[in-house]
Protein backbone atom coordinates (compact mmCIF):
# COMPACT_ATOMS: atom_id res chain seq x y z
CA UNK A 1 0.00 0.00 0.00
CA UNK A 2 1.04 3.51 -0.85
CA UNK A 3 1.08 6.01 1.42
CA UNK A 4 0.34 9.39 -0.72
CA UNK A 5 0.77 12.54 1.23
CA UNK A 6 -2.09 14.80 -0.54
CA UNK A 7 -0.80 18.54 -0.47
CA UNK A 8 -4.48 19.46 1.09
CA UNK A 9 -4.98 16.58 2.95
CA UNK A 10 -2.20 14.76 4.06
CA UNK A 11 -0.49 11.46 4.16
CA UNK A 12 -3.04 9.00 2.75
CA UNK A 13 -3.44 5.55 1.95
CA UNK A 14 -3.43 4.90 -1.82
CA UNK A 15 -7.21 3.12 -2.07
CA UNK A 16 -8.33 6.61 -1.29
CA UNK A 17 -6.75 7.73 -4.52
CA UNK A 18 -7.27 7.04 -8.58
CA UNK A 19 -4.35 6.61 -10.23
CA UNK A 20 -4.10 9.03 -13.48
CA UNK A 21 -0.72 7.86 -14.69
CA UNK A 22 1.94 10.21 -16.15
CA UNK A 23 2.04 13.80 -16.06
CA UNK A 24 1.96 17.15 -17.92
CA UNK A 25 0.91 15.63 -21.24
CA UNK A 26 -0.59 18.42 -23.19
CA UNK A 27 -3.11 18.30 -25.52
CA UNK A 28 -1.70 18.74 -28.90
CA UNK A 29 -1.67 22.27 -30.15
CA UNK A 30 -2.17 21.87 -34.03
CA UNK A 31 -4.88 19.23 -33.28
CA UNK A 32 -6.61 20.24 -36.72
CA UNK A 33 -3.81 19.08 -38.47
CA UNK A 34 -1.53 16.71 -36.02
CA UNK A 35 -0.29 13.56 -37.98
CA UNK A 36 -2.13 10.23 -37.42
CA UNK A 37 1.59 9.09 -35.78
CA UNK A 38 1.53 12.19 -33.47
CA UNK A 39 -2.17 11.57 -32.53
CA UNK A 40 -0.65 7.90 -32.00
CA UNK A 41 1.61 9.47 -29.20
CA UNK A 42 -0.68 11.74 -27.73
CA UNK A 43 -3.31 9.30 -27.11
CA UNK A 44 -1.41 5.65 -26.55
CA UNK A 45 2.50 6.32 -25.74
CA UNK A 46 3.82 7.49 -21.86
CA UNK A 47 6.98 7.40 -20.70
CA UNK A 48 7.19 4.25 -19.15
CA UNK A 49 10.67 4.65 -17.01
CA UNK A 50 12.34 2.00 -14.88
CA UNK A 51 12.94 4.49 -11.75
CA UNK A 52 11.85 8.11 -11.44
CA UNK A 53 8.50 9.30 -13.10
CA UNK A 54 6.16 11.52 -12.62
CA UNK A 55 2.67 10.66 -12.44
CA UNK A 56 -0.59 12.18 -11.20
CA UNK A 57 -3.44 10.64 -8.48
CA UNK A 58 -6.56 12.37 -7.53
CA UNK A 59 -7.45 12.17 -4.41
CA UNK A 60 -11.17 10.55 -5.09
CA UNK A 61 -12.28 9.67 -1.42
CA UNK A 62 -10.84 12.49 0.27
CA UNK A 63 -10.53 16.42 -1.77
CA UNK A 64 -11.13 15.08 -5.18
CA UNK A 65 -8.10 17.16 -6.13
CA UNK A 66 -5.56 16.17 -8.36
CA UNK A 67 -2.18 16.49 -7.30
CA UNK A 68 1.64 15.43 -9.38
CA UNK A 69 4.31 13.61 -7.02
CA UNK A 70 7.42 11.69 -8.65
CA UNK A 71 7.95 8.52 -7.19
CA UNK A 72 10.27 6.03 -7.80
CA UNK A 73 9.10 3.35 -9.67
CA UNK A 74 11.33 0.34 -8.45
CA UNK A 75 11.12 1.14 -4.63
CA UNK A 76 7.68 3.22 -4.55
CA UNK A 77 9.94 5.71 -3.03
CA UNK A 78 8.16 9.14 -3.50
CA UNK A 79 11.34 11.46 -4.70
CA UNK A 80 9.45 14.68 -4.73
CA UNK A 81 7.29 16.72 -2.78
CA UNK A 82 3.29 16.17 -4.06
CA UNK A 83 2.53 19.36 -6.00
CA UNK A 84 -1.29 20.70 -6.22
CA UNK A 85 -3.02 20.07 -9.61
CA UNK A 86 -0.67 20.35 -12.35
CA UNK A 87 0.41 23.27 -14.64
CA UNK A 88 -2.42 24.13 -17.10
CA UNK A 89 -1.51 22.14 -20.32
CA UNK A 90 0.35 24.58 -22.44
CA UNK A 91 -0.36 23.73 -26.28
CA UNK A 92 2.11 21.67 -27.55
CA UNK A 93 3.02 19.35 -29.95
CA UNK A 94 5.60 18.20 -27.71
CA UNK A 95 3.44 14.77 -25.35
CA UNK A 96 7.26 14.04 -23.65
CA UNK A 97 7.19 14.90 -19.74
CA UNK A 98 9.04 17.64 -18.87
CA UNK A 99 10.47 16.69 -15.18
CA UNK A 100 11.41 19.85 -13.67
CA UNK A 101 13.79 20.47 -10.13
CA UNK A 102 11.91 19.05 -7.69
CA UNK A 103 12.23 19.79 -3.71
CA UNK A 104 13.57 17.56 -1.56
CA UNK A 105 11.69 14.94 0.06
CA UNK A 106 9.09 16.34 2.60
CA UNK A 107 8.75 15.31 5.98
CA UNK A 108 4.87 13.78 5.16
CA UNK A 109 6.65 11.69 2.26
CA UNK A 110 8.62 9.40 4.64
CA UNK A 111 5.47 7.41 5.41
CA UNK A 112 5.73 6.30 1.83
CA UNK A 113 6.04 2.57 1.46
CA UNK A 114 10.18 2.09 1.16
CA UNK A 115 11.00 -1.49 -0.34
CA UNK A 116 13.74 -2.46 -2.30
CA UNK A 117 13.55 -5.22 -5.92
CA UNK A 118 12.97 -8.54 -4.06
CA UNK B 1 -4.54 -36.19 -14.27
CA UNK B 2 -1.00 -36.37 -13.72
CA UNK B 3 -0.03 -37.35 -10.51
CA UNK B 4 2.68 -34.59 -9.86
CA UNK B 5 3.88 -36.12 -6.72
CA UNK B 6 5.69 -38.48 -8.45
CA UNK B 7 7.96 -35.96 -10.70
CA UNK B 8 10.06 -37.58 -13.40
CA UNK B 9 13.78 -36.94 -12.74
CA UNK B 10 15.39 -33.89 -14.40
CA UNK B 11 19.05 -34.55 -16.04
CA UNK B 12 21.24 -32.85 -14.57
CA UNK B 13 21.58 -30.58 -17.25
CA UNK B 14 18.74 -29.46 -19.45
CA UNK B 15 20.99 -27.13 -21.86
CA UNK B 16 24.37 -25.87 -22.24
CA UNK B 17 25.09 -23.16 -20.63
CA UNK B 18 28.42 -21.46 -23.69
CA UNK B 19 30.31 -18.08 -23.27
CA UNK B 20 28.74 -16.03 -26.02
CA UNK B 21 30.01 -15.98 -29.48
CA UNK B 22 31.20 -12.90 -31.14
CA UNK B 23 28.23 -12.96 -33.55
CA UNK B 24 24.47 -14.71 -34.28
CA UNK B 25 22.36 -14.60 -36.71
CA UNK B 26 19.56 -14.00 -34.38
CA UNK B 27 19.96 -12.39 -30.57
CA UNK B 28 16.73 -12.74 -28.76
CA UNK B 29 16.74 -10.95 -25.75
CA UNK B 30 15.02 -12.08 -22.82
CA UNK B 31 15.07 -15.82 -21.83
CA UNK B 32 11.80 -16.28 -20.55
CA UNK B 33 9.37 -18.27 -22.05
CA UNK B 34 8.58 -16.16 -25.22
CA UNK B 35 12.40 -15.73 -25.75
CA UNK B 36 12.82 -19.86 -25.54
CA UNK B 37 9.85 -20.80 -27.55
CA UNK B 38 11.20 -18.20 -30.63
CA UNK B 39 14.26 -19.59 -30.59
CA UNK B 40 13.12 -23.67 -30.95
CA UNK B 41 10.74 -22.67 -33.67
CA UNK B 42 13.59 -20.73 -35.00
CA UNK B 43 15.48 -23.70 -35.13
CA UNK B 44 12.48 -26.05 -36.09
CA UNK B 45 10.76 -24.18 -38.14
CA UNK B 46 13.52 -22.04 -40.22
CA UNK B 47 16.90 -23.70 -39.74
CA UNK B 48 18.10 -20.59 -38.13
CA UNK B 49 20.51 -22.46 -35.17
CA UNK B 50 23.36 -19.97 -34.98
CA UNK B 51 20.93 -18.28 -32.89
CA UNK B 52 21.61 -16.97 -29.14
CA UNK B 53 19.23 -15.97 -26.30
CA UNK B 54 20.59 -13.22 -23.75
CA UNK B 55 19.07 -13.43 -19.97
CA UNK B 56 19.72 -10.51 -17.93
CA UNK B 57 18.82 -12.98 -14.74
CA UNK B 58 18.60 -16.67 -14.63
CA UNK B 59 16.62 -18.34 -16.68
CA UNK B 60 12.85 -18.23 -16.64
CA UNK B 61 12.95 -16.23 -13.84
CA UNK B 62 10.50 -13.06 -14.91
CA UNK B 63 6.83 -13.61 -15.65
CA UNK B 64 7.46 -17.08 -16.49
CA UNK B 65 7.91 -18.17 -13.25
CA UNK B 66 5.12 -15.95 -11.58
CA UNK B 67 2.09 -16.56 -13.65
CA UNK B 68 -0.84 -18.81 -12.88
CA UNK B 69 -0.04 -21.05 -15.84
CA UNK B 70 -3.81 -20.63 -17.43
CA UNK B 71 -4.36 -21.41 -21.06
CA UNK B 72 -7.13 -20.58 -22.86
CA UNK B 73 -8.11 -18.97 -26.55
CA UNK B 74 -11.79 -17.63 -26.15
CA UNK B 75 -10.67 -14.26 -27.30
CA UNK B 76 -13.37 -11.86 -28.63
CA UNK B 77 -12.01 -10.36 -31.82
CA UNK B 78 -10.83 -12.89 -35.07
CA UNK B 79 -7.48 -11.45 -34.95
CA UNK B 80 -7.22 -12.44 -31.30
CA UNK B 81 -9.34 -15.78 -31.73
CA UNK B 82 -7.14 -17.01 -34.17
CA UNK B 83 -3.67 -16.46 -32.58
CA UNK B 84 -4.18 -17.67 -29.13
CA UNK B 85 -6.07 -20.44 -30.90
CA UNK B 86 -3.25 -21.38 -32.89
CA UNK B 87 -1.09 -21.28 -29.26
CA UNK B 88 -3.44 -23.26 -27.88
CA UNK B 89 -3.54 -25.45 -30.80
CA UNK B 90 0.10 -25.88 -30.44
CA UNK B 91 -0.01 -26.51 -26.17
CA UNK B 92 -1.84 -29.49 -27.51
CA UNK B 93 0.98 -31.19 -29.43
CA UNK B 94 3.75 -29.75 -26.94
CA UNK B 95 4.98 -32.13 -25.20
CA UNK B 96 5.22 -35.30 -27.95
CA UNK B 97 6.95 -32.17 -30.07
CA UNK B 98 9.22 -31.09 -27.17
CA UNK B 99 9.74 -34.70 -25.70
CA UNK B 100 8.95 -33.47 -22.67
CA UNK B 101 6.77 -33.88 -19.57
CA UNK B 102 4.86 -30.21 -19.15
CA UNK B 103 2.07 -31.32 -17.48
CA UNK B 104 -0.54 -29.75 -19.60
CA UNK B 105 -3.93 -30.22 -18.62
CA UNK B 106 -7.03 -29.22 -20.47
CA UNK B 107 -9.59 -29.16 -17.08
CA UNK B 108 -11.17 -26.54 -18.92
CA UNK B 109 -11.62 -22.58 -17.82
CA UNK B 110 -14.64 -21.09 -16.23
CA UNK B 111 -14.48 -17.41 -16.96
CA UNK B 112 -17.93 -16.26 -14.65
CA UNK B 113 -20.62 -13.20 -14.81
CA UNK B 114 -21.92 -11.73 -12.59
CA UNK B 115 -23.51 -8.87 -13.33
CA UNK B 116 -26.43 -8.77 -16.43
CA UNK B 117 -24.13 -6.60 -18.26
CA UNK B 118 -21.31 -9.33 -18.29
CA UNK B 119 -24.20 -12.34 -18.87
CA UNK B 120 -24.62 -10.43 -22.27
CA UNK B 121 -21.22 -10.48 -23.22
CA UNK B 122 -20.18 -13.48 -22.33
CA UNK B 123 -22.81 -14.72 -24.06
CA UNK B 124 -21.90 -12.86 -27.27
CA UNK B 125 -18.13 -14.05 -27.11
CA UNK B 126 -19.23 -17.83 -26.59
CA UNK B 127 -21.18 -17.14 -30.06
CA UNK B 128 -18.09 -15.31 -31.73
CA UNK B 129 -15.82 -17.84 -30.49
CA UNK B 130 -17.87 -20.90 -31.91
CA UNK B 131 -17.85 -18.73 -35.17
CA UNK B 132 -14.40 -18.53 -35.25
CA UNK B 133 -13.94 -22.46 -34.51
CA UNK B 134 -13.24 -22.15 -31.20
CA UNK B 135 -14.80 -24.60 -28.28
CA UNK B 136 -17.26 -22.04 -26.52
CA UNK B 137 -20.16 -22.54 -24.33
CA UNK B 138 -21.94 -20.60 -22.08
CA UNK B 139 -23.42 -22.73 -18.53
CA UNK B 140 -25.83 -21.44 -16.17
CA UNK B 141 -25.51 -21.43 -12.44
CA UNK B 142 -26.12 -24.83 -11.31
CA UNK B 143 -23.88 -25.92 -14.67
CA UNK B 144 -21.62 -24.25 -13.35
CA UNK B 145 -21.85 -26.08 -9.97
CA UNK B 146 -21.70 -29.44 -11.56
CA UNK B 147 -18.24 -28.45 -12.86
CA UNK B 148 -17.22 -27.11 -10.17
CA UNK B 149 -18.56 -28.42 -6.90
CA UNK B 150 -16.91 -26.25 -4.61
CA UNK B 151 -18.19 -22.74 -5.79
CA UNK B 152 -21.04 -20.60 -4.11
CA UNK B 153 -23.79 -19.97 -6.57
CA UNK B 154 -26.29 -18.65 -3.61
CA UNK B 155 -28.05 -15.32 -5.12
CA UNK B 156 -27.42 -13.81 -1.81
CA UNK B 157 -23.70 -12.98 -2.72
CA UNK B 158 -23.10 -9.10 -3.34
CA UNK B 159 -22.19 -10.58 -6.73
CA UNK B 160 -23.86 -13.59 -7.76
CA UNK B 161 -22.87 -16.15 -10.36
CA UNK B 162 -24.87 -15.34 -12.98
CA UNK B 163 -23.24 -17.95 -15.56
CA UNK B 164 -20.23 -18.33 -17.16
CA UNK B 165 -18.51 -18.71 -20.21
CA UNK B 166 -16.83 -22.28 -20.73
CA UNK B 167 -14.09 -23.66 -22.73
CA UNK B 168 -13.23 -27.04 -22.22
CA UNK B 169 -10.06 -27.17 -24.06
CA UNK B 170 -8.93 -24.70 -21.85
CA UNK B 171 -6.30 -25.56 -19.06
CA UNK B 172 -2.89 -25.35 -16.96
CA UNK B 173 0.17 -26.12 -17.69
CA UNK B 174 3.46 -26.12 -15.55
CA UNK B 175 5.66 -23.35 -16.29
CA UNK B 176 8.74 -23.68 -15.20
CA UNK B 177 8.66 -27.51 -17.21
CA UNK B 178 7.64 -25.60 -19.96
CA UNK B 179 10.58 -23.47 -19.69
CA UNK B 180 12.99 -25.86 -19.59
CA UNK B 181 11.69 -27.88 -22.44
CA UNK B 182 11.67 -25.39 -24.97
CA UNK B 183 15.53 -24.47 -23.61
CA UNK B 184 16.37 -28.24 -23.36
CA UNK B 185 15.17 -28.82 -26.94
CA UNK B 186 16.20 -25.58 -28.92
CA UNK B 187 20.27 -26.22 -26.83
CA UNK B 188 19.66 -29.07 -28.67
CA UNK B 189 18.93 -27.82 -31.50
CA UNK B 190 22.55 -25.58 -31.44
CA UNK B 191 21.04 -22.13 -29.78
CA UNK B 192 23.13 -20.87 -27.01
CA UNK B 193 21.09 -19.91 -24.43
CA UNK B 194 23.77 -17.57 -22.03
CA UNK B 195 22.38 -16.50 -18.63
CA UNK B 196 23.55 -13.87 -16.48
CA UNK B 197 24.11 -11.12 -19.96
CA UNK B 198 22.29 -8.29 -19.58
CA UNK B 199 21.77 -6.28 -22.85
CA UNK B 200 22.91 -2.06 -22.37
CA UNK B 201 22.95 -1.66 -25.52
CA UNK B 202 22.41 -1.89 -29.37
CA UNK B 203 24.40 -1.30 -32.15
CA UNK B 204 22.83 0.63 -34.70
CA UNK B 205 24.28 1.88 -38.03
CA UNK B 206 22.03 3.88 -40.86
CA UNK B 207 19.12 2.65 -38.98
CA UNK B 208 20.09 -0.62 -38.95
CA UNK B 209 20.93 -3.04 -35.88
CA UNK B 210 24.46 -4.51 -36.14
CA UNK B 211 24.43 -5.83 -32.79
CA UNK B 212 24.30 -5.31 -28.79
CA UNK B 213 26.26 -4.33 -26.40
CA UNK B 214 26.28 -6.80 -22.99
CA UNK B 215 27.59 -6.51 -19.71
CA UNK B 216 29.91 -9.52 -20.75
CA UNK B 217 30.73 -7.59 -23.95
CA UNK B 218 29.80 -6.56 -27.12
CA UNK B 219 28.29 -9.36 -29.58
CA UNK B 220 27.10 -8.92 -33.47
CA UNK B 221 23.83 -10.31 -34.98
CA UNK B 222 21.88 -9.85 -38.38
CA UNK B 223 18.75 -9.54 -36.36
CA UNK B 224 17.72 -8.67 -32.96
CA UNK B 225 14.60 -9.66 -31.44
CA UNK B 226 13.37 -8.20 -28.35
CA UNK B 227 11.25 -10.86 -25.79
CA UNK B 228 11.57 -9.15 -22.45
CA UNK B 229 8.05 -7.79 -21.30
CA UNK B 230 8.38 -5.95 -18.96
CA UNK B 231 11.80 -4.57 -19.66
CA UNK B 232 10.47 -4.03 -23.09
CA UNK B 233 10.45 -0.19 -22.75
CA UNK B 234 13.78 0.34 -21.34
CA UNK B 235 15.35 -2.03 -24.36
CA UNK B 236 13.58 0.51 -26.72
CA UNK B 237 14.69 3.45 -25.56
CA UNK B 238 17.92 2.06 -25.79
CA UNK B 239 17.46 1.30 -29.33
CA UNK B 240 15.83 4.88 -29.54
CA UNK B 241 12.19 4.46 -29.95
CA UNK B 242 8.91 4.37 -28.20
CA UNK B 243 6.86 1.27 -27.06
CA UNK B 244 2.79 1.86 -26.06
CA UNK B 245 3.23 -0.11 -22.80
CA UNK B 246 2.83 0.29 -19.51
CA UNK B 247 4.98 -1.80 -16.82
CA UNK B 248 2.51 -2.37 -14.28
CA UNK B 249 2.84 -5.01 -11.23
CA UNK B 250 0.69 -8.33 -11.41
CA UNK B 251 0.49 -10.44 -8.08
CA UNK B 252 -0.64 -14.04 -7.38
CA UNK B 253 0.23 -16.37 -4.74
CA UNK B 254 -0.65 -20.21 -3.77
CA UNK B 255 -2.09 -21.66 -0.79
CA UNK B 256 -0.18 -24.63 1.38
CA UNK B 257 -1.14 -27.90 -0.20
CA UNK B 258 -4.56 -29.49 0.14
CA UNK B 259 -6.16 -32.44 -1.60
CA UNK B 260 -7.09 -32.09 -4.97
CA UNK B 261 -10.83 -30.32 -4.30
CA UNK B 262 -11.11 -27.73 -7.52
CA UNK B 263 -11.47 -29.65 -10.84
CA UNK B 264 -10.54 -26.90 -13.60
CA UNK B 265 -10.01 -23.29 -13.90
CA UNK B 266 -12.20 -20.30 -12.48
CA UNK B 267 -11.90 -17.20 -13.61
CA UNK B 268 -13.59 -13.84 -12.53
CA UNK B 269 -12.89 -10.47 -14.03
CA UNK B 270 -15.89 -8.65 -12.12
CA UNK B 271 -14.31 -9.26 -8.66
CA UNK B 272 -10.51 -9.71 -10.12
CA UNK B 273 -9.82 -13.41 -8.92
CA UNK B 274 -8.77 -16.30 -10.62
CA UNK B 275 -8.14 -19.80 -9.61
CA UNK B 276 -6.67 -23.23 -9.72
CA UNK B 277 -5.63 -26.20 -7.95
CA UNK B 278 -2.00 -27.23 -9.27
CA UNK B 279 -1.98 -30.71 -9.71
CA UNK B 280 0.79 -30.89 -6.19
CA UNK B 281 -1.84 -29.65 -4.78
CA UNK B 282 -1.36 -25.40 -3.79
CA UNK B 283 -4.31 -23.40 -4.93
CA UNK B 284 -2.94 -20.73 -7.09
CA UNK B 285 -4.85 -17.18 -7.24
CA UNK B 286 -4.59 -14.51 -9.41
CA UNK B 287 -5.27 -10.99 -8.77
CA UNK B 288 -5.63 -7.53 -10.58
CA UNK B 289 -3.11 -5.94 -12.13
CA UNK B 290 -2.39 -3.10 -9.71
CA UNK B 291 -2.96 0.04 -11.05
CA UNK B 292 0.41 2.05 -10.93
CA UNK B 293 3.42 1.97 -12.81
CA UNK B 294 6.18 -0.64 -11.33
CA UNK B 295 8.95 -2.56 -11.80
CA UNK B 296 9.68 -3.90 -8.30
CA UNK B 297 7.69 -6.81 -8.87
CA UNK B 298 5.53 -6.48 -6.02
CA UNK B 299 2.13 -4.87 -5.35
CA UNK B 300 -0.13 -3.41 -2.88
CA UNK B 301 -1.50 -4.87 -0.32
CA UNK B 302 -5.64 -4.29 -0.92
CA UNK B 303 -5.15 -5.55 -3.82
CA UNK B 304 -4.51 -9.18 -2.47
CA UNK B 305 -6.91 -8.57 0.29
CA UNK B 306 -9.59 -7.55 -2.81
CA UNK B 307 -8.45 -11.07 -4.56
CA UNK B 308 -8.79 -12.79 -0.79
CA UNK B 309 -12.00 -11.41 -0.56
CA UNK B 310 -13.16 -12.41 -3.56
CA UNK B 311 -11.73 -15.86 -3.43
CA UNK B 312 -13.28 -16.72 -0.32
CA UNK B 313 -16.95 -15.32 -0.95
CA UNK B 314 -16.85 -17.49 -4.81
CA UNK B 315 -15.17 -20.66 -2.61
CA UNK B 316 -16.19 -20.94 1.16
CA UNK B 317 -13.60 -23.80 1.61
CA UNK B 318 -10.83 -21.47 1.11
CA UNK B 319 -11.82 -19.36 4.24
CA UNK B 320 -9.05 -21.56 6.29
CA UNK B 321 -6.24 -22.25 3.80
CA UNK B 322 -3.18 -20.89 4.80
CA UNK B 323 -1.09 -18.60 2.27
CA UNK B 324 2.31 -20.50 0.88
CA UNK B 325 3.59 -17.51 -1.11
CA UNK B 326 2.66 -14.27 -2.31
CA UNK B 327 4.66 -12.30 -5.54
CA UNK B 328 4.71 -10.27 -8.03
CA UNK B 329 5.87 -9.94 -11.69
CA UNK B 330 6.45 -6.97 -13.71
CA UNK B 331 3.68 -7.20 -16.61
CA UNK B 332 3.37 -4.75 -19.91
CA UNK B 333 0.11 -3.84 -20.70
CA UNK B 334 -1.39 -1.84 -23.66
CA UNK B 335 -3.94 0.41 -24.08
CA UNK B 336 -6.04 -1.93 -25.90
CA UNK B 337 -5.08 -5.00 -23.96
CA UNK B 338 -3.52 -7.02 -26.98
CA UNK B 339 0.20 -7.54 -27.47
CA UNK B 340 2.65 -5.91 -30.32
CA UNK B 341 4.27 -8.80 -31.97
CA UNK B 342 6.16 -7.34 -35.37
CA UNK B 343 8.92 -4.96 -36.77
CA UNK B 344 10.22 -1.87 -35.18
CA UNK B 345 11.42 1.33 -36.43
CA UNK B 346 15.21 0.33 -36.57
CA UNK B 347 15.90 -2.47 -39.07
CA UNK B 348 16.48 -6.32 -38.21
CA UNK B 349 15.20 -5.11 -34.97
CA UNK B 350 11.89 -7.29 -33.81
CA UNK B 351 9.58 -6.10 -30.86
CA UNK B 352 7.47 -8.76 -29.18
CA UNK B 353 5.80 -7.61 -26.16
CA UNK B 354 2.35 -6.09 -24.55
CA UNK B 355 1.26 -9.67 -23.48
CA UNK B 356 0.32 -7.65 -20.37
CA UNK B 357 -1.79 -9.96 -18.11
CA UNK B 358 -1.68 -12.90 -20.50
CA UNK B 359 1.60 -14.00 -22.05
CA UNK B 360 1.66 -17.02 -20.51
CA UNK B 361 -1.02 -18.91 -23.01
CA UNK B 362 0.50 -17.22 -25.71
CA UNK B 363 4.34 -18.81 -24.91
CA UNK B 364 4.29 -21.65 -28.37
CA UNK B 365 1.65 -19.00 -30.47
CA UNK B 366 3.68 -16.42 -30.16
CA UNK B 367 7.04 -17.97 -30.47
CA UNK B 368 6.25 -19.34 -33.94
CA UNK B 369 4.89 -16.17 -35.49
CA UNK B 370 7.93 -14.19 -34.01
CA UNK B 371 10.40 -17.14 -35.22
CA UNK B 372 8.96 -16.23 -38.94
CA UNK B 373 8.50 -12.99 -38.45
CA UNK B 374 12.43 -12.84 -37.80
CA UNK B 375 12.85 -15.26 -40.52
CA UNK B 376 11.70 -13.79 -43.14
CA UNK B 377 11.69 -10.14 -41.86
CA UNK B 378 7.76 -9.59 -42.51
CA UNK B 379 5.26 -10.51 -40.25
CA UNK B 380 3.05 -14.24 -39.87
CA UNK B 381 -0.49 -13.59 -41.08
CA UNK B 382 -1.59 -14.14 -37.33
CA UNK B 383 0.86 -11.22 -35.47
CA UNK B 384 0.47 -8.82 -38.59
CA UNK B 385 -2.61 -7.20 -36.97
CA UNK B 386 -0.48 -7.07 -33.76
CA UNK B 387 1.64 -4.50 -35.40
CA UNK B 388 3.13 -1.72 -33.83
CA UNK B 389 1.41 0.91 -36.54
CA UNK B 390 -1.75 -0.08 -35.21
CA UNK B 391 -1.79 2.46 -32.71
CA UNK B 392 -0.95 5.01 -35.92
CA UNK B 393 -4.02 3.49 -37.54
CA UNK B 394 -6.13 3.08 -35.40
CA UNK B 395 -6.77 -0.47 -35.95
CA UNK B 396 -6.85 -1.58 -32.29
CA UNK B 397 -7.66 -4.89 -31.53
CA UNK B 398 -9.55 -4.27 -28.22
CA UNK B 399 -9.44 -7.34 -25.79
CA UNK B 400 -10.24 -5.71 -22.71
CA UNK B 401 -13.66 -8.07 -22.08
CA UNK B 402 -11.57 -11.26 -22.90
CA UNK B 403 -8.59 -10.12 -21.61
CA UNK B 404 -9.32 -7.90 -18.49
CA UNK B 405 -7.29 -8.32 -15.75
CA UNK B 406 -8.06 -11.82 -15.81
CA UNK B 407 -5.95 -13.96 -18.49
Amino acid sequence: MLIIDCPHCGPRMETEFHYGGQADIAYPADAADLPDSDWAQFLFYRDNPRGDFAERWVHTAGCRKWLTVTRNTVTNEFTSTPRPGAPAPQASTDAHVTTTAEAPLASGADTARKEGQP
Amino acid sequence: MHDQRVLPAHPDFMWRSPEPKHRYDVIIVGGGGHGLATAYYLAKNHGITNVAVLERGWLAGGNMARNTAIIRSNYLWDESAAIYEHSLQLWEGLEDELDYEIFFDQRGVLNLAHTLQEVRDSVRRVEANRLAGIDAEWVEPEQVKELCPIINIDDNLRYPVLGATYQARGGIAKHDWVAWAFARRASELGVDIIENCEVTGFDIDHGRVTGVQTDRGPIGAESVALAAAGASSTLAELAGFRLPIQTRPLQALVSELHEIVHPNVVMSNHVHVYVSQAQKGELVMGAGVDAYNGYGQRGSFHVIEHQMAAAVELFPIFARAHLLRAWGGNVDVTMDASPVVGLSPVENLYVNCGWGTGGFKGTPGAGFVYAHTIATGQPHELNAPFSLERFDTGALVDEHGAAGVAH
